[in-house]
């Protein structure tokens, strides 16, 4: 054990102020807002739009499981269900869980951390918020008028032939958010390659950035696949062109190929970033080195790269050749090798650490069983004679949201919390922020396990009623719908007393948490410029310690 | 309420066993690996806990023997996966050639069977128990997916295509069967049951609703009705190859390839004619692209397959014997 001080311990007398002026203050009014340049204000910009579409696609996610609660389908009419639980997709897929951890944590982070004063291109940067924006206007304007009913994979001939829904209005929406993504991915891999401090080596950059780079190329690659794809359901469905359709001379199964194409990595797209804020959190709250920092940065590497080549993996039940199957199989199970050596690396980080058990490292330490549970369980899904039984079940619905919602929801809270000082320069109540990483912990558990048990019985997704003389399923959903109000709450609640900590918390001085990296070497709020002097980097990632000799 | 409690499904066909041998395997190495990795993070969290305000952590970067130990060895477990599921996908995906064969096609929102006797269920399956069953799956409208959960099968119907499963039930009872790929308003309506029966209960069931055709004599009377018989005769003199015993061989074409005739290619041909041509015929043959509904298809393609040369040998038998069940040759 090491009892080395990295700084001056704090004292009563030298209590954390606020600087006088920073990103938040430096000017005024609605237009210095809805016009900025910098990464920090439009970081906050995304924080509320995001957080607004989290809100209204758990509201629909509620409705789902109250639906549920009983097998016959009396709370909501069959269609209505179908609009809810389609709602639910589009929004949590392509309005928050794609962009939540990126447009958030990495556009406030991404400069900061590898010493820049704000992203390469900072209108792009401004202009993708506008387009996100105007993509969630058109997936409103779809739900007002009266919803869609496809499912969010819009799968064909459905969407293209038989839905008498907004199709096209949902489909252009998420068309145009694509546009978003796609220039918040060029804009982080120009920034990464260009804008670096001096000192900061590619073998010293946080893993953090590292997952972000990963994720952009992504984002630059796979987003426009999808966008075409659903501008060839736009087209098929308003000019009758034939892509899809078999009656038209299509083929059905493409649509698959080309929306998986995208929509699997765009999974990695929502937990590399997720992934590099669990290497943060871990390594601050043990005060030491990411066990392993270049595996680590490496395997994000390897998910983006083989995460590609993965998707057919979804198609196993539409009799694609067995050949296909055999291969998709083997490479659905080797995208698992890296996830995993992720796992060991951030449970070894622990050893001889000096681990202090904050909010943000309960958020952590879930997310690691979480997706623990989450990733095993996708090689269920791999094995090509266990998935004709269980897919499109309810065990891959309990397995994709133990890794879209207990990954990447559980690791953007964790790095909300652990940045929420640096971006307000308050300190949020800790007692408060535990109760909500235990209930978020609880009510996720005891909401998605059950599924995986309803699944394997044999309950389909997508259902609007179940048979009422299957008694276990009517337990499963119930345990299912209560755990979601546990669950809800622990969304609810930081809602509340971070917004409470941002108008009255207790100032949090540069570093309220005694951790390495840049962006703990300026204020909190960070000045408009991000630093008063550009730094110049001398030291490894995660240094807390001087090397021993 | 009432019903059954149960939190593991009957297992009702022949390979139900195989596979969820595969997944007490799986769910015994999750098992391992979640409590381990959750009695790693507690131990340790708990074991390291910060003591004073300014401690800092051993400064260990890693360790490659470690990083290889924990790589190879998921990897290695991740191939016996691999290896086990595709052996018993094998088994899943590769009918018995006894198999019988019945046609089912998915429409929103009901599942329509036609038995080669002739016989049409909706909503559900009758199957004799110890004998294996091969389905020809179809869609009229969109994509829907055959899944009987305690058989441990599913397939999708997918319009435009024949796609096939198969299964041998093991015991007498009704089984749950559900459309499980999203198609619409009633998807979860869109339910049934596969009835199991004893050999000799199967016999009366069919003796019991004798209806007026077999599958391929209404196949046949569509081939006339159609027209497909003034250029396909059985002669060969036709404007069209006769089609007498081409199903199961392998078909030489216009442009040097081949093909091997299955459900896939009739269905093809007789949809979009000009994809695949026989060699020294004129591209003259009609479309039935939406002239055909999805049922006379079936009948069509049950009744080119019944199509044997007299007295050749009995090769694609199967079908023809199982025309003709209710006269009892069983």
């Amino acid at each position: 054990m090491h009892d080395v001080r990295t700084e001056p311990a704090p004292s009563a007398s030298q209590a954390p102020t606020t600087p006088e002026v920073h990103y938040i203050n430096a000017t005024h009014g609605a237009m210095s807002w809805f016009f900025t340049k910098d990464h920090k204000r439009i970081a906050l910009l995304y924080l509320y739009a995001v957080s607004a579409f989290f809100l209204v696609g758990g509201i629909f996610a509620m409705l789902i499981r109250l639906e549920l609660a009983t097998p016959r389908g009396d709370l909501l009419t069959a269609e209505t269900y179908n609009k809810v639980f389609t709602a639910h997709g589009v929004v949590m897929v392509f309005f928050f869980l794609i962009p939540v951890v990126p447009t958030i944590l990495g556009n406030f982070l991404v400069p900061i951390m590898i010493g820049a004063k704000d992203l390469a291109f900072p209108r792009l940067n401004l202009a993708s918020w506008y387009v996100y924006m105007a993509g969630g206007l058109f997936g409103v304007a779809a739900l007002v008028s009266g919803g869609v009913d496809t499912g969010w994979t819009f799968y064909t001939p459905y969407s293209t032939a038989a839905s008498n829904t907004h199709v096209v209005l949902t489909g252009l929406g998420a068309f145009i958010a694509g546009f978003s993504s796609i220039f918040t991915g060029i804009n982080f891999i120009v920034t990464i390659h260009t804008m670096r401090a001096p000192g900061m080596t590619w073998d010293r950059l946080p893993l953090f950035i590292w997952s972000h780079y990963a994720a952009s190329l992504i984002m630059i690659l796979g987003t426009p696949v999808v966008a075409v794809t659903l501008l060839m359901v736009v087209l098929e469905r308003t000019l009758g062109l034939g892509f899809f359709n078999p009656a038209l001379g299509g083929d059905p199964v493409l649509y698959q190929h080309l929306f998986w194409f995208y929509s699997h990595p765009a999974v990695y797209i929502m937990v590399l970033p997720a992934m590099g804020v669990i290497s943060e959190l871990v390594s601050a709250f043990s005060r030491k080195p990411v066990f392993g920092y270049k595996m680590v940065a490496i395997a994000s590497l390897g998910i983006a790269l083989v995460g590609f080549l993965v998707w057919g993996h979804h198609m196993f039940t539409t009799s694609q050749s067995v050949l296909a199957a055999m291969v998709f199989s083997i490479l659905s199970f080797l995208v698992a090798i890296p996830s995993a050596i992720k796992v060991f690396n951030w449970t070894a980080t622990l050893y001889r650490g000096s681990v202090e058990l904050a909010s943000p490292m309960l958020y952590a330490l879930g997310f690691i069983g979480l997706f623990t549970i989450g990733g095993l369980t996708g090689l269920f899904l791999a094995a090509i004679g266990l998935d004709i039984h269980v897919h499109d079940t309810y065990f891959v619905v309990a397995h994709f949201h133990y890794v879209m919602v207990g990954g990447t929801v559980t690791a953007y809270l964790g790095g909300l919390h652990f940045w929420w000082p640096k971006m307000t320069g308050k300190l949020y109540s800790e007692g408060w922020a535990k109760v909500a990483a235990v209930l978020v912990f609880v009510g996720f558990n005891l909401t998605f396990f059950p599924q995986f048990v309803l699944g394997y019985l044999g309950m389909p997704r997508r259902y609007h009623a179940y048979p009422v003389e299957e008694l276990s399923w009517q337990v499963l959903n119930i345990l299912s719908s209560a755990g979601a109000s546990i669950l809800g709450i622990g969304f609810l609640l930081p809602a509340f007393y971070l917004t409470y900590s941002a108008l009255k918390g207790q100032p949090a001085g540069p570093n309220p948490w005694g951790a390495y990296g840049l962006e703990w070497e300026t204020t909190s709020p960070p000045p408009t410029a991000n630093f008063e002097v550009t730094p110049i980097v001398t030291k490894p990632a995660y240094y807390y310690a001087p090397e021993e000799h | 309420m009432g019903g059954t409690f149960t939190l593991f499904p009957s297992q009702g066909s022949t390979l139900a066993g195989r596979v969820d041998n595969l997944y007490f395997f799986m769910l015994a190495v999750t098992l391992f690996f979640t409590v381990l990795v959750a009695a790693l993070v507690v131990v340790l969290a708990l074991k390291y806990r910060r003591k004073q305000a300014d401690q800092v952590g051993a400064n260990i970067h890693g360790s490659t023997a470690l990083e290889v130990i924990w790589t190879a060895i998921p990897l290695l477990i991740a191939m016996v996966m691999f290896v086990w599921g595709t052996n018993v996908y094998f088994a899943l995906a590769k009918p018995p050639a006894e198999a019988m064969e019945v046609y089912i096609i998915g429409k929103r929102w009901m599942w329509k069977a036609q038995h080669l006797t002739g016989h049409r269920e909706i909503n559900q399956l009758h199957v004799p128990i110890g004998r294996p069953v091969k389905l020809l799956i179809s869609s009229e409208d969109v994509i829907h997916s055959y899944y009987i959960p305690a058989f441990r099968q599913k397939m999708d119907a997918v319009p435009g295509k024949t796609t096939t499963m198969w299964f041998e039930a093991t015991k007498p009872g009704e089984y749950q069967l559900f459309c499980a790929e999203y198609c619409g308003t009633q998807h979860s309506g869109m339910i049934g049951k596969v009835i199991a029966m004893e050999p000799r209960a199967y016999q009366q069931w069919l003796a019991a609703g004798a209806p007026a055709g077999t599958l391929t004599s209404n196949g046949e009377q569509e081939f006339t009705t159609l027209g497909c018989v003034t250029c396909h005769r059985e002669d060969g003199k036709g404007r069209g190859p006769s089609l007498v015993g081409v199903f199961g061989k392998s078909q030489a074409l216009a442009d040097g390839s081949s093909v091997h005739v299955d459900e896939a290619y009739l269905r093809e041909s007789i949809l979009n004619p000009q994809a695949k041509m026989v060699p020294n015929y004129q591209p003259i043959m009609p479309t039935y692209q939406g002239q055909i509904s999805e049922d006379a298809l079936v009948s069509l393609i049950a009744y080119i397959k019944s199509l044997e040369k007299p007295g050749a040998a009995p090769a694609g038998a199967a079908g023809t014997h199982e025309a003709a069940p209710a006269a009892g040759t069983h």
